[in-house]
Order: C-alpha cells, then sequence, then structure tokens
C-alpha cells in the first residue's frame, strides 16, 4: 500500500471522530458546484454542521443572504422547514422564491436580546425535524459554538451563522467560515440590463478542506459557476433598458 | 349518589375580618356603622356587643350610651363581599363546586367529597376548625338540600349532619326558609311558629295566602324542586387535583407534583384521543393563597415529558412560602389530537412534524407567542403588503407565491430617501447617493409601476427600479410619483 493510500485511510477515520459522518445515501446534498464541493471533505457539502458567514457592509450581507438562501433552496427541497431566528430581521420572505423556496415553510423568530436569540438557536438545532436553522448572531464565543455543532452532530440538522459586523472574530467551532462579496453581473453576450445576481464566494476556513475564492452565480434556479470578468471596464458607460 | 350540600354561615363575617386586620381589637365590643340619611346607622356587630343588646339597624349614638369603650368604625361593604369570594375560592380544596351566598353564606356542593376525609362527620369538622383558628364565627349545617342546609346552619343546632331531611325541617321556624319580611310577617301573625305548622296544608290555601314564593321555597327546602348553585370557578372537565399530606415547599417537590397531574390528564387525554391546547397550574397555599402558572401549545398535545417541559420553566415563579397543599391542574382548551406519527422512515414531515410544533412551543415560552411569525402571500401590489402573518402552522397559502417579478432580498422597513440624478423621464438615474456614499450606476432595470392601492390610502404610485453600481452592489430603488422637478427618490431594498 503506497503513503497516499495509507494517508487517505487514515484521513477518512479521522473525520467522523471530527464531526463529520458521512452521509447517509438519499442525503447527499449537491449544491452543483463542483468545483467548490471539491474544497470539502469527501468533496460533499457539509450538512449537519454549522457554518458560519462574515459580512461588514450591508450589500455583503444581502449577498450573503441571497447565497445561504441558494443553500437552503437545496437543503429544504420540497418538504423541509427553515427556522429563520434574528433580532433585527431584514429579510424580505417574498424573495426566498426566486431561491426555490416557499417563504411559508420558513418560521422567522424575532427575539429581542442576543442572549435570547442563541438559546433560540441551540434549540432550533435540536430538533432533528427541521433541515435548517438560519441565526443572525453578531457576536458567539467558542463555548456556545462548540454548544451548536454538538446540538448538530446529534440533530443532523444544517446551521447557518449569520454574522454581520462581529466585534470580534475569533475561533468558533463551526466547520466553515465564509465570506460573500457582490460582483458586478455579467450577460453572456453582453446584453443590457442587470444580471442574474453574482458572487464572490470566499471559503476562508474549512476543516479538513481546502479554502478557496470562486465566483458563482444564481442562475435560472441553481447555481452556477462563473468566470470573472478582470476586464471589465470600470468606466463603461451607462447602459439601461426599459421593460414592462 | 344522593346530592348533599353544606352550608356554611359567617356571623360576624365584616366584624371578624376587621379584627383580623387589627388583632388588638380581639376582645373589645365593635360596631361598624355607615351613614344612611344623615344618621349613623350600625351594619354590624360581634359577638361581645350583641350581648349587650347591640343589633343591625340601631343607631351608633344609642349602642355608644348602652356601652362604654365601644369602638366604633366605617363599613366597607365591597370588602366584605370580596372577602366572601375570596373565602369561596379557598374553599375549593374541600370541593370543586362553590357558590357565594350573600351577604354572609357560602354553599357547596359536597356531593361524592366527603368521604375523602372519612365521612361527613370529620369533614365538617375539619371545615370548622380551619375556619375557626383562622378567626371565623361560623356555623355550618349538611343536608340533602341547599335549602335545608341554609335552614340548620342558621336555625339549627350550631354544626349539624342532617340525616332525615324531611323531619328535621319540621321544628324550625319559618324564618328558616329564606322568605320575604312580608310573607314572615303574615306567618307570624297567624300564629304559625314552626315549619311543621303549615308544610302539609294544602298548596293551593297556601298559595292564596303567601303567594308563590312560599311554595317555592318550602320546595326547594325538601327536596321537591332542584336549587342550581351558581359556582364561583365553573368546574372544568379536564382537570386533576392532587391534595398532599403534608405541605410542599421545594420546587422538586412541586415538579414531582405536577409530574402526576400530567401523567393522569394525558392518559385521560391519550384514551380520549384529545390534547390540550392550553393549561393552567394552580397551587394552594397552606395561608389561603393561590398561584397559577399557565401554558399554551401549538398543536393539541398529550405528551407528558413535553408538557413538563413547557411547565418546566415556570416552576421558579410559585412560591412555596409556608408550602402547598393542593395542586390542580387543568385543561380549559381541549382539541382532538391527531396520533402521534410514529417514525417510519428518515426524513422530516415539514409542518406537521411534533418535534417542530414541541420545539416552537418551548420558544413560545421563554419569548412569547408574538416572536414567531410565518407568512403567507397577500393579494396586494405594495412590497410592505404583499405578505401576511399566517395565524397557525398548518394554515395554507390562498394564493400562490409570485416569483415572476425581482423582489430584494432586504427590504427596509421604510423607504429611505436618497439623492439622485436622473437626466431623462422613466429611466433610472444615472447616479445616487445614499448614507453619504455615492453610487455610480452601471446597469439597471425597470421602471417597474406599482400603483398604491386607492381604496386603502391615498398617495402617489411608486416606479421601481432594480439598479446595479460599478461595484456590483444591487439595489432596489423607486421614484414616488411622476417624473418632475421635485420628484422624490427612495431606497427601499437591497438584492443579493
Amino acid at each position: 500500500m503506497a503513503t497516499s493510500d495509507i494517508i487517505r485511510q487514515l484521513q477518512r477515520d479521522i473525520l467522523p471522530l471530527q464531526g463529520f459522518k458521512p452521509p447517509s445515501r438519499g442525503e447527499r446534498v449537491d449544491i452543483g458546484l463542483p468545483a467548490l464541493e471539491a474544497a470539502f471533505p469527501q468533496a460533499v457539502f457539509p450538512t449537519g454542521a454549522v457554518h458560519e458567514f462574515i459580512s461588514s457592509t450591508r450589500e455583503d450581507m444581502a449577498a450573503a443572504h441571497g447565497f445561504v438562501a441558494g443553500l437552503l433552496g437545496h437543503l429544504m427541497r420540497t418538504e423541509g422547514i427553515c427556522i429563520w431566528v434574528s433580532t433585527a430581521r431584514t429579510v424580505f420572505p417574498p424573495a426566498l422564491t426566486n431561491f426555490g423556496i416557499s417563504p411559508d415553510r420558513v418560521i422567522f423568530i424575532d427575539c429581542s436580546s442576543e442572549h435570547d436569540l442563541l438559546w433560540a438557536v441551540e434549540e432550533a438545532l435540536t430538533c432533528e425535524g427541521l433541515a435548517s436553522v438560519v441565526g443572525e448572531v453578531r457576536d458567539i464565543d467558542f463555548t456556545t459554538s462548540r454548544r451548536l455543532q454538538l446540538a448538530v452532530e446529534k440533530s443532523r440538522v444544517t446551521g447557518f451563522l449569520l454574522r454581520h459586523q462581529p466585534r470580534r472574530l475569533g475561533t468558533v467551532a463551526c466547520v466553515t467560515r465564509w465570506r460573500i462579496a457582490p460582483l458586478a453581473s455579467q450577460w453572456e453576450d453582453d446584453m443590457p440590463g442587470v444580471g442574474f445576481p453574482r458572487w464572490q464566494v470566499e471559503l476562508l476556513k474549512i476543516r479538513n478542506g481546502k479554502p478557496g475564492t470562486w465566483v458563482v452565480e444564481w442562475a435560472e434556479g441553481r447555481f452556477r459557476e462563473a468566470q470573472r470578468h478582470e476586464a471589465q471596464n470600470e468606466r463603461e458607460p451607462l447602459r439601461i433598458v426599459q421593460t414592462g | 349518589m344522593a346530592a348533599r350540600f353544606l352550608s356554611i354561615w359567617f356571623r360576624h363575617l365584616r366584624t371578624d375580618s376587621y379584627v383580623l386586620r387589627n388583632p388588638e381589637l380581639r376582645d373589645i365590643p365593635i360596631i361598624l356603622t355607615v351613614l344612611d340619611h344623615g344618621r349613623v346607622v350600625i351594619t354590624a356587630a360581634n359577638a361581645k356587643a350583641e350581648q349587650q343588646g347591640i343589633y343591625p339597624g340601631m343607631g351608633a349614638a344609642d349602642a355608644r350610651a348602652i356601652i362604654h369603650g365601644l369602638h366604633v368604625a366605617d363599613d366597607e361593604p365591597a370588602r366584605a363581599e370580596k372577602l366572601l369570594h375570596e373565602l369561596a375560592l379557598w374553599c375549593i380544596r374541600y370541593s370543586p363546586c362553590i357558590a357565594v351566598d350573600p351577604p354572609d353564606g357560602l354553599h357547596l356542593d359536597i356531593s361524592g367529597c366527603a368521604h375523602l376525609w372519612g365521612g361527613e362527620t370529620p369533614y365538617l369538622k375539619t371545615i370548622m376548625t380551619r375556619m375557626r383558628s383562622a378567626g371565623y364565627d361560623v356555623r355550618a349545617a349538611i343536608a340533602d338540600t341547599v335549602g335545608a342546609a341554609w335552614a340548620h346552619a342558621r336555625y339549627g343546632p350550631p354544626t349539624a349532619v342532617i340525616e332525615d331531611n324531611a323531619e328535621a325541617l319540621l321544628s324550625l321556624s319559618p324564618a328558616a326558609l329564606r322568605l320575604e319580611p312580608s310573607t314572615l310577617d303574615k306567618l307570624h301573625k297567624l300564629g304559625l311558629t314552626s315549619i311543621g305548622q303549615f308544610a302539609r296544608m294544602p298548596r293551593q290555601a297556601l298559595r292564596r295566602r303567601f303567594g308563590e314564593g312560599l311554595l317555592k321555597r318550602l320546595d326547594q327546602a325538601f327536596g321537591r324542586e332542584r336549587e342550581t348553585l351558581q359556582p364561583v370557578e365553573r368546574p372544568v372537565p379536564y382537570q386533576e387535583r392532587l391534595p398532599c399530606l403534608e405541605p410542599i415547599v421545594t420546587a422538586t417537590g412541586i415538579g414531582i407534583a405536577l409530574e402526576r397531574l400530567l401523567e393522569a390528564l394525558c392518559s385521560r387525554l391519550r384514551t380520549e384521543g384529545k390534547g390540550l391546547r392550553t393549561a393552567h397550574l394552580t397551587t394552594f397555599r397552606v395561608d389561603g393563597r393561590t398561584q397559577t402558572i399557565g401554558i399554551g401549545t401549538t398543536r393539541a398535545s398529550h405528551h407528558t415529558a413535553h408538557l413538563y417541559r413547557l411547565f418546566e420553566d415556570h416552576i421558579a415563579r410559585i412560591e412555596p412560602a409556608l408550602g402547598i397543599e393542593l395542586f390542580v391542574l387543568e385543561a380549559p382548551t381541549v382539541e382532538d389530537a391527531a396520533p402521534l406519527q410514529e417514525k417510519m422512515w428518515e426524513g422530516s414531515f415539514g409542518l406537521l412534524d411534533t418535534g417542530l410544533a414541541e420545539m416552537l412551543d418551548r420558544i413560545t415560552g421563554k419569548l412569547g407567542t408574538q416572536s414567531i411569525k410565518r407568512y403567507l402571500p397577500d393579494e396586494h401590489h405594495w412590497p410592505e403588503r404583499s405578505i401576511k402573518q399566517a395565524g397557525s402552522l398548518q394554515e395554507k397559502a390562498t394564493t400562490a407565491w409570485r416569483d415572476d417579478r425581482p423582489r430584494p432580498v432586504h427590504l427596509l422597513p421604510r423607504p429611505e430617501p436618497v439623492e439622485v440624478t436622473a437626466p431623462i423621464p422613466d429611466y433610472p438615474p444615472m447616479n445616487f447617493r445614499y448614507k453619504g456614499a455615492l453610487h455610480r450606476v452601471k446597469r439597471a432595470d425597470g421602471p417597474e409601476r406599482i400603483e398604491r392601492e386607492w381604496w386603502i390610502e391615498e398617495g402617489e404610485h411608486r416606479d421601481y427600479f432594480t439598479v446595479e453600481d460599478t461595484e456590483g452592489k444591487r439595489y432596489w430603488l423607486f421614484r414616488s410619483g411622476h417624473y418632475d422637478k421635485n420628484a422624490a427618490w427612495y431606497i427601499h431594498g437591497f438584492f443579493a
């Protein structure tokens, strides 16, 4: 047996010990981004784990919410339920239809304090019948994030922590840390008008994976990998189109 | 089972309660007075005063002349009424059906209760001892009818358990029948001084001379006509009671009591195929105080462990003080419950999942009902009004969600004004300034005109534009009204 085989075997053995359970049959969630998925351990988007999203500006936050909504659409499929916990909710439920989510299957929980919010997120993550839980939490310490991780390891619910302008990044027990930034949309043959939502997806941290940066587009109800157009002319003239 | 009633008479309810508030006046003759047409009239006198010939209705000045050192205080009739009601609630530990008998009595329907105290005599004795040690001068009697119990409590021997109802009544005075003073006068004039003298007279004769009232009271006393009580608290059909031999003072004790009550209630609900939506736990303390904690569920539930968890957070709110002697668990709202779904295979059941409902119950218990929201589409053009809150988890959308128009991921709670440069009518702006930062618009879609719904409110329409600036950030802007010099522009949302 070659050394590389031994190492691969060892890596596979370590994964379950770190909370990555191999997905059982039918549980594999394909988000349709092979290049991005290759960065994850076993090349599968980690469900039953907690993901952390960092945003600093209002526009980044909207982009992160859009990307997460796209992921939720894959996780919820037709019957799943999502719990969205926040203290100052900005999400507009009808917009979620664009990401393949029926907004009536999202239950919003409005908390008055961060403390209540973390309690509600943990309570929701322990509930096995859910597809996913989104928490708009600003700050979280290691102990709390560890509690959330232990909760999802038992319930197999996927958690998303959307952290807008965190005071301190710190070390948290989430499997990934993402940052999403909006990018200028691009029509294929240079048509006028606003195109599909396009983001720069940065995977800053991934346990047992390879961090990286990708350009992702939400087009026609699914994710699509796109090419970065470096040669975009910053001074491009205003182009407008009148529709409707 | 034959019906049995207990009537309690507080002989000096008002003065007793006055003495309880002012213990130093225990051995002093007391009268309570009110001002009636410029004359101070006695409304209540305690036993000490009555012994010396004071009676209600007398003038206070006369009473002062008779007794030296008489304590005179103002009467508060509302307080006595409230006190009587409180006493009635306190008596719930002895019977579930209790009625107030103003101005100074209580009626208890004790059918099937007395055996728990080992028979009617010890039952009556327990109540009397508790009342007397609390400082009330009471008399009580148990009989087959409300009327007979009332009669014996006031005109019979001090404490009486009446077995032979009809026979025992015959020797009492007619006043024991709760008659009008005018009827009593007539009976007195005719020399009828005991019930036995006229109880067997022909009914027509009685009706002609004394009216329907006397016959009704006679029938009620002898059990020929049924008298219904107005209970102070309507008995709840789904109720469990747990009296404790020793008063409970610890949270653990309360928890165990609650668990036992829930198990009993849930097993009953389960066999009837029902589940509870709301439940209250009422604790009766030794010192007469009651405390109530309540829970609500999103779906009818008879799951003991889940309901216990909901109550658990509230147990800390109960102050046992000297101890709790009775726990009552009530379920006022009960609905048909679907049988629990067995988990046959992996996967979620969506909104019907029991785990979800239970989790939401826990959150409601801690954060309140208003914290949980679910939205359904509403038939309005105006973006703010295009969604409505769903009433329950089961509620289904009546119209489909629309996805043919772009809608921003973030919608501002109210549109915020922006400064724009818009060169041509009905064209998107070239640039706009929001919160001090200048955004140069590179791409834009629109306008999408959304009319204000005139049947709801008056105002301008909005022309919405989806714009993308040079950095790739996407916004939802609108112009309020038609294009002119002072058209106002607003930002209303952020696209992903």
